[in-house]
């Protein structure tokens, strides 16, 4: 069953028209990635798809609902939670105020603890440093932070905009690590991603997007033999 | 011994000044305009307080009326005039704001005429402590500028929408996303600038008893100075930056060769400041957003 379904999408910004009507879908449990190069459109597309971004025309439908017109800070208590592109921490807020913005939509949180805990079990880097002034984390710390920061809401649906950004090769495969034990742990993830190879190769399905539109879908797996692919995404 | 009496003034005319740069700076920090209409706002306060003083005689009365009217006023003019212009230039934004302070100008000298009108709030005389005197208002005004000043520091540090509100200012996509409603913290935002401008009108008119539909324009502007000289943004900043500025003026005042230039002098430590320190002394340069 599609958890999230996005429906002839279309986004301009002024005369560019950044998304020309993309169809695609992401099943519970699964995680999609969505890649493509520079400038294709997917970071349009995670920020109209969470109402940062007014929509041309299309739908989007999240478990049954249409919230197309959902002001995003309504989202989040629907279950959806994003990793923006570039991190966007509060970088005046300490590590541990960063995750309670994390959870500013659970009024009466009663998990805040065990939450927070939770997320230090996982990023114990974080732990150590609760109480640093985001702007001075290195840019790995702030990456963990920001992924922590998204999972205190309890996410249903993850999106994650490239969070291989800027790190060191070790950093990434630790981060693509959780991002599947986060998926084990019934988490649905939306993944964006330049580094097509990492992508694919945790993905169930993919999605090729190309100057505003999606030109290729299909099994990840599948996707890593496909020869077109490994020449644009893969550099082989 | 003069000389603390000329910082004790100092620190109470800078504590008013404070209350109104907190409002420029917070507005400016959050919703990202100048509202140029804050010092209207004062006086929209002390014709309230005027209003409701001769109905009841009661000062505090008159003081809480006007923080309420106040606040609705502040937050009524943001959600009609600027709210619309979210993402427009900000020459149209402060333009509109300048429209907002005239209309407000005007409709207080239609209702309440052009002469100035006379409150009379607290009259308490002097404290006298050995050599030192001092009026009432003044120590009154310092202690309460400052109870304010904390108990506004401790609520943006140490709440959930204290934080919300830094969260916002730093960048609103992404606090958005966390579920923050930033249009309500926008609004909330305003309501305080407000309250505290209305605070700011009762403590002028405890110093000097005449009320006209002008009351707020220097102040306001001076304030404004303050709020740029800490660092347009800053909270601690504005508060810095209006004792400065009050202390400045105190003294100034104090000098009889330089008294009447007090105003220019204050630009002046603005300007200075700049030069040194274009974003302000508390300023921090913003990053830009990737
Ligand atoms: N605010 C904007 N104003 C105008 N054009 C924009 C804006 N944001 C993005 N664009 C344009 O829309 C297109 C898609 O941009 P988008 O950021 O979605 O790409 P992307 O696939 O995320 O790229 P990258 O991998 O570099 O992050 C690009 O051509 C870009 O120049
Ligand atoms: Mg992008």
């Amino acid at each position: 069953m599609a958890l999230l379904e996005v429906k002839d999408l279309e986004v301009n910004y002024g005369v560019i028209r950044a998304l020309k009507g993309i169809n695609f879908h992401v099943n519970k449990g699964e995680i999609v990635t969505l890649i493509g190069a520079n400038g294709a459109g997917k970071t349009t597309t995670m920020q109209s798809i969470i109402g940062l971004i007014p929509i041309k025309s299309g739908h989007v439908i999240y478990n049954d609902q249409d919230i197309t017109k959902t002001p995003c800070h309504k989202l989040v208590k629907l279950g959806m939670s994003q990793v923006p592109e570039g991190r966007r921490i509060f970088q005046e807020l300490t590590v541990y105020e960063n995750l309670m913005m994390g959870a500013y939509s659970i009024k009466k949180n009663v998990t805040f603890k065990d939450d927070i805990e939770m997320v230090y079990k996982r990023f114990p880097r974080l732990k150590e440093r609760k109480n640093q002034i985001a702007s001075t984390l290195s840019g790995g710390e702030q990456q963990m932070l920001a992924m922590g920061r998204a999972l205190m809401s309890h996410p249903d649906i993850l999106l994650l905009d490239e969070p291989s950004m800027g790190l060191s090769p070790l950093l990434v495969t630790e981060i693509f690590d959780i991002i599947q034990e986060i998926n084990k742990e019934g988490t649905t993830v939306l993944l964006v991603e330049q580094n097509a190879k990492k992508a694919l190769s945790i993905a169930d399905r993919a999605y090729v997007l190309e100057t505003g539109s999606i030109v290729l879908e299909g099994d990840a797996k599948e996707m890593m033999n496909n020869d077109d692919i490994k020449k644009a995404y893969l550099g082989e | 011994m003069e000389i603390l009496e000329t910082l004790i003034n100092g620190l109470s005319i800078g504590g008013t000044y404070a209350m109104i740069a907190l409002g420029y700076t917070m507005v400016y920090g959050i919703a990202k305009m100048l509202n140029f209409a804050h010092g209207d706002v004062i006086m929209v306060g002390g014709y309230t307080i005027y209003v409701v003083m001769a109905q009841t005689g009661y000062p505090l009365i008159g003081l809480a009326a006007a923080i309420l009217f106040c606040m609705i006023l502040g937050v009524t003019v943001e959600k009609l005039a600027y709210k619309p212009l979210r993402g427009a230039s900000p020459l149209a934004v402060l333009i509109t704001a300048i429209g907002v302070s005239y209309l407000l100008q005007s409709t207080a000298q239609m209702i309440f005429g052009s002469s100035p009108k006379m409150v009379t709030l607290l009259d308490l005389g002097n404290v006298k402590l050995g050599s030192l005197k001092i009026q009432w208002n003044v120590i009154i005004t310092l202690i309460a500028s400052f109870v304010i000043m904390l108990i506004l520091t401790l609520f943006v540090k140490y709440t959930r929408t204290g934080r919300a509100m830094v969260a916002v200012s730093e960048d609103k996509g992404a606090a958005q996303l966390m579920g923050i409603n930033s249009n309500a913290i926008i609004t909330l935002t305003f309501a305080i600038g407000s309250a505290l401008a209305a605070c700011a009108g009762f403590f002028m008119l405890m110093k000097s008893p005449s009320l006209s539909n002008t009351m707020g324009a220097m102040p306001g502007i001076k304030a404004f100075t303050a709020a740029v000289i800490g660092g347009i943004g800053s909270i601690p900043g504005a508060m810095l930056g209006g004792i400065l500025i009050g202390i400045v003026e105190a003294v100034s005042y104090k000098i009889t060769v330089i008294a009447p230039y007090t105003d220019a002098i204050e630009f002046l430590i603005l300007i200075i400041i700049l030069l040194v320190k274009p974003s302000g002394i508390l300023g921090k340069k913003r990053r830009e957003k990737v």
